[in-house]
């Protein structure tokens, strides 16, 4: 007993910014016990505390669906907005020009992904916005009651729905082929990796798109089929063991030794560590990256891990000059022209 | 067409003169660069005092159709479209013999000479034009003649009209924004035709051009309805424009783009103070906007039917969560495709409608260019003002086409920003309620809430924005009383933006039965169509309204009279579907008069219309048209 007064008088672990976790966590979940996005929103919790993110810079997005339904369990502190089904990155590419120093974090899934957002996604990967974006992928659509996703296994066998017919639509892939800077693959019962893939996506340039299987305890869990638990516990593939490491100094890691990591340096100085495992892996190769997709593919591998980057390429914050002042703060005087500007204009119209 | 044009030219007539009355059109094919040639004209005849406005009707190609340039010059300042011309310059072999068709008795046809098709009329004054022969002997770039023929018959109408040349040389300049080579390229062609029409020509037409230099129009500014709404837009304070190409509205993007640059770098940083990116398709456009709108931005998008047809969801979503945004339709004709490079008012219902589920947004119509200006920037105030989707329908006619138009007045009120808490602002309330702040409660009982945007770092700033139903809170609710409390609260919100919106354009007399209601471009017709039916004894009184929800000054206008005419290009009378909607007692005093045919309507159509109905109702003839509902 004397070990629970303990617990009590131990003083809550605070970050940087003396913030304790419970500043970044949200309303208890409404999905269902054992959800795989359950987890992810943990680990969300869990890299923005590590990350000493203030809450309030952190602007969460997300459509419609279960994966929607989840930026209410995290980071309260932070403005939200749950948008329209598949069209949550037009949303953030419209928000995040209004201050372009806060973090943009969406939450989707694989209907609302890459069924009806698969236009807004590839355009959002090809314009390179700031955002990270997770896809809680499950592949089924969980809210209207277990229908076949995009994502879903040509021979998927659901109740109700018969054997699925179609392939499936890889999201990390379209990724890469659409320009993407930053991609990842995970699952959601290795949340350690799917943590450090969060904190390094946040200190990526432009997009991140990390893919994250999600499995559906509800409709699609069933033993040998993609999105489940026990493939992804008996299948899962990492590329590397990653770690997300904010300033160069900072690194004490022993698991690193030299000659068996990979280093990749971020554009504000952070790094990720890379840890081979069975082969040399190089994420800064897009056309490996894209055969080892296709390869993956063809064996029914789930392949995880930092899958290809480009910490260089600009932003589409980049592509246009804005001043250092957020444009919502800008005063009105700084916004209307003149009335001399007007007569200008009116002169040169006679 | 088929009606016989009345005599709405009052001429000012000496003898066998006809001086500033009159309508030339020219026929030519798309892509040939005859717009530059009659810009010119259009502007020439504008800098000598005289009215006159310029119509182009296109086809939806680029290059190789048929498509008409309509300058109508008319002293009384009577401007809308009309029927028939006086004068054609006919270019184009396709179109010849229909042409005629459109030229009234004693009219004249100007042709190029390589057009070896008969005459089809013995009563037109004919005078073939040798444009190739004219072209070939002037040394010009071969891949500059087909534009430089144009110019031929500027040269040619400028001797039989009698332009002075320095207005000319004033358009030239405008034109080509005082570069020196493409003007004296241009002016050296007009030079050499009007010499070879002085040698060659016998005038045998009656009309001419009369300078009048004090008038206030040599001050006009000549200037499309987009570019307008650019500018209004520009001076509104845009910072965001997500948008995708669709004809008739992507000229007010490419007007951004042209005066961004010059008028919003930011006067601290030298920087860019708005955002204009090309979206995938119009549903990421309206919902870059929406987003921008959210964060604290003064957004906005451009589109037409079809466009805003892809808005919709975003657009109900935005009213139920309250956010600012300014949505431009610049209406063409549908449904469907429909007619892509023509005219219409067939988006109004659509727009008020414009959701599942209960909706209403406020609608403003601008008839004018300094109404598309003013509106432009009023919009953003509205917007931020209620915190909603304002929704601005201009159309075709009045957004593609140049008109000669006052200049352009600075906003006479500074921008309203509507209730935005940051930091200090946000920690006054709580102090001041202790601490009860929700995103959606309504403090000041006007129905209008307080709203805070990202970026402020208060740590009770952030809210939660969802389409699902929420408190007052921002929470996800779904009790029955929350829902409907919410919804009323919307509703009660925008009622009083019905004070706030434009007041509608009236001229009223007393003593006078018989209104005339209309919106937008419709306008232009109006002087014209109230003198027609002067003459014709019958007094009108008109309303141009300019705003949905309707003031109440709509609603007295309509009580005033016995009866009122509702006049709109549209097929099924949408504005008098909401005027009936608003007071369904309003159905029996209004007339539907709708104009669908693409082109805008004409005062020639609505007379006729007006004085067969009157007519009809003083008894004297029955009603078989059919086309007229009461």
């Amino acid at each position: 007993m004397g070990s629970l007064s303990d617990n009590v008088a131990v003083k809550k672990q605070t970050n940087l910014l003396g913030l304790d976790r419970t500043e970044y966590q949200g309303l208890p979940s409404t999905l269902c016990q054992g959800c795989g996005h359950n987890s992810i929103s943990n680990q969300i919790i869990a890299a923005c505390f590590e990350l000493n993110l203030v809450p309030e810079q952190v602007v969460k997005f997300s459509g419609i669906g279960c994966s929607s339904k989840s930026p209410t369990y995290f980071l309260s502190r932070s403005f939200g907005f749950n948008g329209l089904h598949g069209r949550m990155p037009s949303l953030a590419q419209g928000a995040l020009f209004a201050d372009t120093s806060l973090k943009g974090l969406g939450v989707s899934g694989d209907g609302d992904t890459a069924s009806i957002g698969i236009s807004q996604f590839k355009h959002m990967v090809r314009r390179n916005i700031p955002f990270v974006y997770i896809v809680e992928n499950n592949g089924v659509y969980g809210l209207t009651k277990g229908q076949f996703s995009a994502t879903a296994e040509k021979g998927l066998n659901l109740k109700r729905q018969g054997v699925n017919k179609y392939v499936p639509i890889d999201i990390c892939e379209e990724a890469l082929v659409g320009g993407a800077t930053f991609v990842a693959r995970s699952f959601a019962g290795d949340p350690k990796q799917v943590k450090e893939l969060i904190k390094a996506a946040f200190h990526h340039k432009g997009t991140a798109i990390i893919d994250i299987i999600s499995p559906c305890v509800t409709f699609n869990n069933q033993e040998g089929t993609l999105h489940s638990y026990q493939w992804g516990m008996g299948n899962e593939t990492p590329l590397h063991q990653i770690a997300y490491v904010p300033q160069r100094e900072e690194i004490t890691v022993e698991d690193f030794e030299q000659g068996t990591t990979r280093e990749v340096e971020l554009h504000d100085g952070s790094v990720v560590f890379l840890k081979k495992l069975e082969q040399d892996y190089d994420p800064t190769d897009r056309w490996q990256a894209i055969q080892m997709l296709e390869k993956a593919h063809q064996n029914n591998w789930l392949v995880t891990g930092l899958i290809y980057i480009d910490p260089d390429s600009p932003s589409l914050f980049d592509l246009y000059d804005l001043p250092d002042t957020p444009l919502n703060r800008l005063s009105v005087d700084r916004l209307r022209p003149s009335r001399e500007a007007l007569d200008m204009v009116n002169d040169s119209l006679c | 067409m088929v009606e016989k044009q009345l005599d709405q030219r009052n001429l000012e007539k000496s003898a066998d003169r006809i001086e500033n009355n009159f309508v030339i059109t020219f026929s030519t094919v798309n892509g040939s660069g005859s717009i530059t040639a009659n810009t010119v004209l259009l502007r020439a005849i504008s800098r000598l005092g005289i009215p006159v406005s310029g119509k182009n009707i296109f086809p939806s190609n680029i290059q190789g159709m048929p498509t008409w340039y309509t300058l109508r010059v008319n002293s009384k300042g009577f401007l809308g479209r009309v029927e028939m011309d006086d004068i054609i310059v006919a270019m184009n072999p396709a179109t010849f013999t229909k042409e005629f068709d459109y030229l009234v008795p004693g009219g004249v046809m100007i042709y190029a000479d390589d057009i070896e098709i008969p005459i089809p009329r013995k009563d037109v004054i004919a005078y073939p034009i040798p444009v190739r022969s004219i072209i070939k002997k002037m040394d010009v770039p071969r891949n500059l003649r087909i534009y430089l023929s144009n110019m031929v018959y500027v040269g040619v109408l400028v001797h039989l009209l009698q332009i002075p040349l320095s207005a000319i040389e004033e358009a030239l300049a405008a034109q080509f924004k005082n570069k020196e080579k493409p003007i004296q390229m241009n002016l050296a062609v007009i030079l050499d035709a009007k010499k070879w029409a002085e040698e060659n020509l016998e005038k045998r037409d009656p009309f001419f051009i009369k300078p009048n230099y004090d008038d206030k129009r040599t001050e006009c500014i000549l200037v499309e309805g987009n570019t307008a709404a650019a500018l209004g837009a520009i001076f509104g304070g845009v910072q965001y424009v997500g948008w995708y190409p669709i004809t008739p509205a992507t000229s007010m993007i490419e007007a951004l783009h042209e005066y961004l640059p010059k008028l919003r770098k930011d006067p601290v940083t030298q920087r860019d103070t708005c955002v204009v990116l090309q979206a995938e398709d119009e549903i990421a456009a309206i919902g870059m906007a929406v987003g921008a709108g959210w964060a604290g931005l003064r957004a906005m998008t451009a589109t037409s039917g079809p466009g805003m047809s892809l808005m919709t969801e975003y657009l109900g979503m935005a009213y139920y969560v309250e956010i600012p945004v300014v949505v431009w339709d610049v209406q063409r004709v549908g449904p469907s495709t429909g007619l892509p490079t023509r005219t219409s008012q067939g988006d109004l219902t659509f727009a008020y409608f414009n959701s599942h589920g209960d909706t209403e947004y406020i609608i403003l119509i601008p008839g004018t260019i300094p109404e598309c200006f003013e509106f432009a920037w009023k919009a953003f105030d509205l917007a931020e003002k209620y915190q909603t989707p304002v929704i601005v329908l201009s159309d075709l006619d009045l957004g593609m086409n140049h008109w000669v138009s006052e200049k352009f007045e600075y906003p006479n009120v500074p921008m309203n920003r509507g209730k935005v808490l940051w930091e200090e602002e946000l920690q006054a309330l709580l102090d001041q309620r202790k601490g009860d702040w929700g995103r959606y409660l309504d403090i000041d009982g006007d129905g209008i809430p307080y709203r805070t945007v990202p970026g402020n770092k208060h740590r009770k700033s952030a809210y939660f924005t969802r389409g699902t139903g929420h408190d007052e809170f921002g929470y996800y609710r779904e009790d029955p009383e929350v829902w409907e409390k919410m919804l009323n609260r919307i509703k009660r919100k925008l009622a009083a933006a019905r004070h706030d919106v434009p007041l509608p354009v009236m001229d009223m007399e007393e003593n006078v039965d018989i209104g005339i209601i209309t919106m937008g471009s419709v306008d232009q017709i109006l002087p014209e169509v109230r003198d027609m039916l002067m003459q014709a004894g019958i007094k009108v009184n008109v309303l141009r309204i300019r705003a949905v929800p309707f003031s109440p000054q709509v609603e007295e206008f309509i009580n005033h009279h016995q009866r009122c005419y509702v006049v709109e290009m549209n097929r099924d009378g949408q504005l008098r579907q909401l005027l009936i909607l608003h007071k369904p007692e309003f159905a029996e005093k209004l007339i539907q008069l709708s104009h669908i045919d693409g082109l805008p309507v004409t005062a020639n159509w609505v007379v006729g219309k007006i004085i067969r109905q009157e007519t009809a109702i003083a008894g004297k003839e029955e009603d078989t048209d059919g086309q007229l509902k009461r």
